[in-house]
């Protein structure tokens, strides 16, 4: 039963690191990026989320809707002013620049609104079920059941819509995008509106489960979602929601067995023990080059 | 090497020529106790970013990991300097600190070094991150708390001397038959093989040689500001190394010592403007970084070597 409560934490931890996981999967499908700015669009999202709940009284459903799309927004914001006038530079150019941008959002929020970690309102009265010794509260079955579906949503939008096909292709080959039509700037653009979504979704949701948000609070997940994303094959949409469903188990199991200090050493030594049994990370395909 | 003796001599004055410069400048009291700060962490700053260099610009492999080496250096100089605290004492804690490094670069390197691009960056920042966890719950290393009260044995002029020696090693291994070994699989790793270089070898040569580096940085560190806890060699630190080596310019020693000094100027100056200073680095990262791409140097070198042989072209020339 101990494993079975474990693992209903795990899962519900594990969910947010999917939702962020796939937006950074997503952006590096497509431009190839380390986006070490998405944790940051997330606190973003918990912020606006505390911010509408606050001031405008609005519930749950409303604040996650409103932050998703808030979050779309700055995400494609950021693309623009950021990212796209080094679309041809060396890529490590990029990630510096996404650290920087990821900087700029951190000590900004702090500078504006103050580090100290600010309570989150319960939009949500928090009821717990107990069934078979199991205590699950309604919070992490909202979490992962918004978590799965939101996912589905996104399969969907990848594989049955024309922006969906268009991002697929551009991943592939922007040249050859191009030169079939397709816009490749709005592609990506749309790319970026749909992961930070889900990372403004994740934002209210940890803020909801956790009442707590802080500036810094995008840092950490944000590197374990992507430690997460590289576990599952970087590039892959069910590699990604996997990688973070199996990191957040493993967290809870390795703190459930008493080893708290070693939660995250645990993370990395099987990232990277996966990684040299698999270099492509669980679902990637080893491709050989060709000389 | 004869031929290499007469340049390597001129920049030994020239370095000598910038030791006494600096010296007399603190006689005149143009550099105060604050600036001085800033020269040390600048020095500091560019031995571990010089190792960096040498790992990403020039074996072309993206390690994400440096702060752990740097932790490494830090935690043995600390503990033999608490044991010893003499200059002898801090010699011998900075070797070990170096063996240690690169020892367990060799042991991380070996697997690792077989990922490519971004993996590797993630695999190496894990690496990092498991030898800063493991410093944490050691009773040795006084956990999260670390370690303070350490013996200042370390003053500018140390810091000055090991940068120029270190730069000398690190440049004259990239400029030796290895050196060119190691570009070679930066370039092009099939191609390198197929001359009969055996990359692997290469690479973890580099990756060690940078790791050894970043820990004499790290026991320069934990000598000059005595305290050191693990929370000082997070990601965020290799990251700021990182930011160092990309902005001087990827495979650019001279742009690596421009960078580090720009930048630790620019803190000196920002100090003053307290939490807003954050925000205004972040922003001017993010500028420089749009408007040059390449970083201030590309791969510019500045080469006594070139400004001699110009002036006799020259002069065949006349």
């Amino acid at each position: 039963m101990q494993i079975l409560q474990q693992l209903i934490n795990g899962l519900s931890l594990g969910s947010i690191y999917a939702l962020l996981a796939l937006g950074y999967t997503m952006v590096y499908g497509i431009i190839k990026l380390i986006n070490f700015a998405h944790g940051d669009v997330y606190m973003l999202g918990a912020f606006w989320g505390y911010y509408m709940i606050n001031q405008f009284h609005v519930g749950f459903w409303t604040a996650l809707i409103v932050s998703m799309i808030f979050c779309a927004i700055v995400g494609v914001v950021i693309e623009f002013l950021a990212y796209r006038p080094l679309r041809n530079s060396p890529r490590i150019v990029v990630l510096i620049t996404a650290i920087g941008v990821s900087f700029l959002l951190e000590n900004g929020m702090s500078y504006l609104f103050s580090s100290s970690p600010r309570d989150f309102p319960q939009a949500m009265q928090m009821v717990r079920y107990h069934f078979w010794g199991i205590s699950i509260s309604n919070i992490q079955i909202l979490i992962l059941v918004t978590s799965i579906v939101l996912m589905i949503l996104l399969q969907l939008i990848i594989k049955r819509t024309r922006m969906g096909k268009a991002m697929r292709a551009v991943s592939v080959d922007p040249e050859a995008a191009k030169l079939i039509g397709i816009n490749v700037n709005h592609t990506i653009s749309f790319t970026f509106a749909l992961g930070s979504a889900l990372a403004g979704a994740a934002g209210v949701m940890i803020g909801l489960y956790y009442n707590s948000i802080d500036p810094l609070m995008g840092m950490t997940p944000g590197i374990k979602a992507f430690v997460a994303a590289v576990l599952g094959g970087i590039g892959l949409i069910p590699g990604a929601a996997l990688g973070g469903f199996v990191i957040g188990i493993v967290e809870t199991i390795v703190q459930a067995l008493g080893f708290s200090a070693f939660r995250d050493a645990a993370v990395y030594a099987i990232l990277i023990i996966i990684l040299i049994i698999r270099p492509a990370g669980i679902l990637g395909k080893v491709t050989r080059e060709k000389v | 090497m004869k031929k290499n003796l007469k340049f390597n001599a001129i920049w030994l004055l020239i370095a000598i020529a910038g030791w006494i410069l600096i010296n007399v400048l603190e006689g005149v009291g143009i550099i105060d106790q604050f600036a001085e700060n800033t020269l040390v962490l600048i020095g500091i700053n560019i031995i571990l970013a010089t190792g960096l260099n040498l790992i990403i610009g020039f074996s072309g492999q993206f390690s994400l990991g440096h702060a752990g080496f740097m932790a490494l250096g830090a935690y043995a100089a600390a503990l033999v300097t608490q044991a010893i605290p003499t200059p002898g004492g801090f010699v011998i804690g900075m070797v070990a600190g170096m063996i240690l490094a690169g020892v367990v670069a060799l042991i991380i390197g070996m697997p690792t070094l077989r990922l490519k691009g971004d993996y590797l960056a993630i695999a190496t920042m894990g690496a990092a991150e498991i030898i800063r966890i493991i410093i944490v719950n050691l009773k040795i290393t006084n956990g999260p708390a670390g370690l303070y009260g350490l013996p200042q044995l370390a003053n500018w002029s140390l810091v000055y001397v090991l940068v120029v020696v270190t730069t000398i090693f690190t440049v004259n291994f990239i400029h030796s038959r290895n050196g060119r070994a190691v570009m070679s699989v930066r370039e092009d790793e099939i191609a390198a093989e197929s001359m009969g270089i055996n990359t692997t070898k290469f690479k973890v040569a580099a990756f060690v040689f940078g790791g050894m580096t970043a820990a004499i940085g790290g026991a320069l560190h934990a000598s000059y500001i005595q305290t050191i806890a693990p929370n000082d060699f997070g990601i965020m630190q290799s990251i700021n190394i990182l930011i160092i080596v990309v902005m001087g310019g990827i495979g650019s020693i001279t742009g690596t010592f421009a960078a580090a000094i720009l930048l630790g100027i620019l803190d000196m100056v920002m100090q003053s403007f307290g939490a807003l200073r954050m925000v205004l680095y972040s922003l001017a990262l993010i500028l420089i970084m749009i408007f040059r791409p390449k970083g201030l140097f590309g791969t510019w070198e500045f080469s006594v070597k070139r400004l001699f042989n110009r002036k006799k072209k020259a002069k065949e020339g006349a």
